[in-house]
């Protein structure tokens, strides 16, 4: 029935003289989209439009969440296109699409036209009354309304004719691609998901970093982060995981630092890791799930503590967020259900009863001289440690 | 470095000939056994065959085996299929605190049926009391259900016993052990110990997967829970599983033909492996009824961090019950047997196979001895 889809971009458009730049990103991003599903699609931009043409034979709800995937588009419209520009050619169409799309045709509604080939013989208004004089003949159980419409018809007219009345939400953002790249710290719980979406909606490329702590955490856990990076990736693209061993790193700080300190320690060295490789992989920033005052680590103090040791700007999109708003946002998106699969992180498996949660960075700092002895060394193995996996190719 | 693969309760390696038996069928002798022609006919023969292979073993007719997918199917045809078939009778069952999954569940299915489930207690050996069942019996009680040997700790139930008392105390009440952790290993004979249902597992003793059978004695009435074709004599619809059956009777039939020695030959291993760890200190051993399976908590230690780190070292053993152990929970039968609440999360099963050397266990035994105090340098304070 449908064979083309119109694709309608919100902030794109407010964009000036590099708007093309945007455009040309979304274009990319839609095809990288559709390019799993099977047949060719042709993607086009036309006079500020975009369009999305369907191979002969294709699933419509597949192409549907495709393009739910793709950041930068507000909404799109599935269109029936039409070469004839007759006004009688037009009149036939509109019927034959309410016939095809409503079961029941007692509705009001509106056409509203546009003309984009604006020698048409007849004005919009004209267009106007013509459709919706046709479709009141064919379907005397309808009604015209023009301030409230249940449904509006929209007729474009250009070197084809467009008609459509149904817009489907996309996920808005500007396309991946347009905003630089930034290294996302992944842990396998519910947040950094979120927190990796939020930033891949405003254009930017993804990087993760995920530390493994074997034996204390297992390859159930690591196979967890690598099946999340992969749905965030369904939105973002392609991501680079670096999955960096960590444990003795963990082992060292135990042995040497107060019990209480440990987790804002391990924090701080796995946030110059994270940086590390960032600047390795020309990243411009770092991105955590923290939300001020969820757990010990991430009260003020406790962030102001960690945020010491980067150079790079750490962005944190949660961080206003309370935690049931990012449960449903990660619902949402399709990474909770694997976000709650019960396997032990490495942020908690030696986390103490009691951690502090007014660290004193001064303390801290004077706790992280007792590593000075091995802790470069186990920093380079660390490195050394990292396994590249690139998901969502 | 060796593959030490001590985790023969959750399943076994599959033994070489029964995959050739089982790859031969699936190619050439692929029929449905219910088909008419020749194809049908040879399929059919292997069915038969495996049929009598365990009616010698368990001496019982052949008619009194149903094939089903596995050990869980086969607890679950036996616990709803009577108490549906039985239910005017009355509506109470009894079971043990310790049972696998794959009877509780069904149980507590039933509870919430409208059934009434009893829960006998344990000693710390994880044993029943025989006196508390003969207490819990009536002629109102469908079906008692008891496991033969415990899966996580080894224990082994007194089943002839409970027979016995059964028999003598109300006739009428069936009697069904779960007998996935003992078949194979130990010989169990229905008729013997007054058991009319009896529930085995293939993988268990290097047969294939999704495999499995339950023994139904002639006198009792079950009601179907899979409904279909009518194969089984309508016990269990669905195409036969022909390689699986076969494959499945195969193994059994190799376990059996050296039972004896396969039994010294675990008790041997038990023994080296217990002395092997004994100057590890802080560990207790839970159960131990029978040689294959060894409990052991290790104190201070995270039952699952001990398992990677073993895991690092190639030797592959399971934390509580390995096949509940995807999601971590609290294991009802270390419970029952009174393990401290510290202890619950630190207990680690080692189990053996026939075909586990003394150098695995040697082995085992010392990165046991190698892992254990690193583990216990970095804890949870």
């Amino acid at each position: 029935m449908f064979h083309s889809f119109l694709i309608k971009y919100a902030e794109i458009g407010v964009k000036g003289k590099n708007r093309y730049l945007f455009e040309d990103a979304l274009i990319r991003q839609i095809k990288y989209a559709l390019k799993k599903l099977p047949g060719h699609y042709s993607v086009t931009k036309t006079n500020g439009r975009i369009y999305v043409a369907c191979p002969e034979e294709y699933d419509y709800d597949d192409t549907v969440d495709a393009l739910r995937h793709v950041f930068g588009i507000s909404a799109f419209c599935p269109v029936v296109c039409t070469d004839d520009r007759s006004i009688e050619g037009i009149r036939a169409e509109a019927v034959k699409y309410i016939e095809n799309n409503y079961d029941r045709k007692d509705f009001s509604f509106k056409v509203d036209t546009r003309r984009a080939y604006k020698s048409y013989p007849l004005t919009s208004m004209e267009v106007d009354a013509e459709v919706g004089e046709a479709i009141l003949q064919a379907f005397p159980e309808s009604h015209v309304d023009v301030h409230h419409p249940e449904e509006m018809i929209h007729v474009e007219i250009r070197e084809q004719t467009n008609i459509y009345s149904r817009i489907l939400k996309g996920p808005g953002g500007m396309p991946v691609g347009t905003n630089g790249k930034a290294m996302l710290l992944l842990s396998g719980g519910i947040d950094s998901p979120v927190a990796g979406y939020m930033i891949a909606k405003r254009g930017v490329i993804l990087d993760a970093v995920y530390f493994h702590a074997p034996p204390y955490t297992s390859d159930r856990a690591k196979q967890k982060v690598i099946d999340l990076a992969e749905q965030v990736a369904r939105f973002a693209g392609p991501i680079w995981l670096h999955i960096i061993n960590f444990t003795d790193i963990q082992l060292y700080i135990y042995e040497k630092c107060p019990h209480d300190e440990l987790t804002i320690i391990m924090r701080r060295y796995m946030m110059k890791i994270a940086e590390l490789i960032a600047k390795r992989n020309k990243c411009l920033g770092l991105v955590t799930g923290e939300s001020i005052g969820q757990v010990a680590s991430q009260t003020m103090k406790s962030l102001y503590a960690t945020n010491e040791v980067c150079t790079l700007p750490v962005y944190r999109p949660l961080i206003g967020f309370d935690k049931q708003e990012i449960i449903d946002r990660s619902e949402e998106i399709g990474t909770y259900e694997t976000s709650i699969l019960p396997y032990e992180d490495c942020c908690t498996i030696f986390v103490a009863k009691h951690p502090v949660t007014k660290p004193n960075l001064q303390i801290i700092k004077r706790s992280e001289t007792n590593l000075s002895e091995k802790i470069d060394e186990l920093m380079e193995a660390a490195l050394a440690s990292d396994e590249l996996i690139v998901v969502g190719k | 470095m060796m593959e030490c693969y001590l985790d023969n309760s959750a399943t076994t390696r599959t033994d070489e000939d029964v995959v050739s038996l089982m790859r031969q069928i699936m190619l050439s002798d692929y029929g449905n056994p219910s088909s008419l022609h020749k194809k049908g006919f040879e399929a059919e023969k292997y069915i038969i065959d495996a049929s009598r292979t365990f009616a010698d073993i368990l001496k019982c007719d052949a008619s009194e085996i149903c094939f089903t997918s596995g050990g869980t199917e086969s607890n679950n045809m036996a616990i709803i299929g009577t108490a549906i078939a039985n239910r005017r009778r009355g509506k109470r069952l009894i079971t043990t605190r310790i049972e696998h999954a794959a009877v509780s569940a069904p149980m507590k299915f039933l509870e919430e049926q409208g059934f009434i489930v009893d829960l006998l207690d344990v000693d710390s050996h994880g044993r029943i009391d025989p006196a508390q069942l003969e207490s819990y019996l009536g002629e109102d009680v469908l079906l008692v259900s008891v496991m033969h040997v415990n899966n996580e700790i080894g224990a082994l139930e007194p089943v002839a016993e409970i027979g016995n008392i059964i028999k003598k105390k109300s006739p009428s009440t069936l009697f069904h052990v779960d007998d996935i952790q003992g078949f194979g290993k130990l010989r169990l004979i229905p008729k013997q110990a007054g058991i009319d249902l009896l529930s085995v597992s293939s993988h268990k003793l290097h047969g294939p997967k999704g495999v499995g059978l339950l023994y139904i004695n002639r006198r009792v009435k079950l009601s179907p829970v899979i409904f279909g074709g009518g194969q089984q004599r309508g016990f269990r619809s669905g195409t036969e599983n022909v390689p699986g059956i076969a494959g499945f009777a195969l193994a059994a039939k190799k376990m059996y033909a050296h039972q004896d020695e396969n039994y010294r030959h675990l008790q041997a291993l038990h023994d080296l492996f217990l002395r092997e760890i004994s100057g590890i200190n802080d560990i207790t051993i839970n159960g131990g009824d029978v040689p294959y399976i060894v409990s052991l908590t290790v104190h201070g230690v995270r039952a699952e961090v001990l398992l990677h780190a073993l895991e690092e070292k190639n030797v592959y053993v399971s934390a509580g019950s390995a096949c509940s152990s995807n999601k971590p929970s609290v294991s009802a039968t270390l419970k029952a047997i009174s393990v401290p609440d510290d202890a619950l999360d630190s207990t680690v099963r080692f189990s053996f196979s026939p075909h586990t050397t003394e150098d695995e266990i040697r082995y085992a035994a010392k990165c046991l001895d190698e892992v254990i105090p690193v583990l216990r340098r970095f804890i949870r304070k």
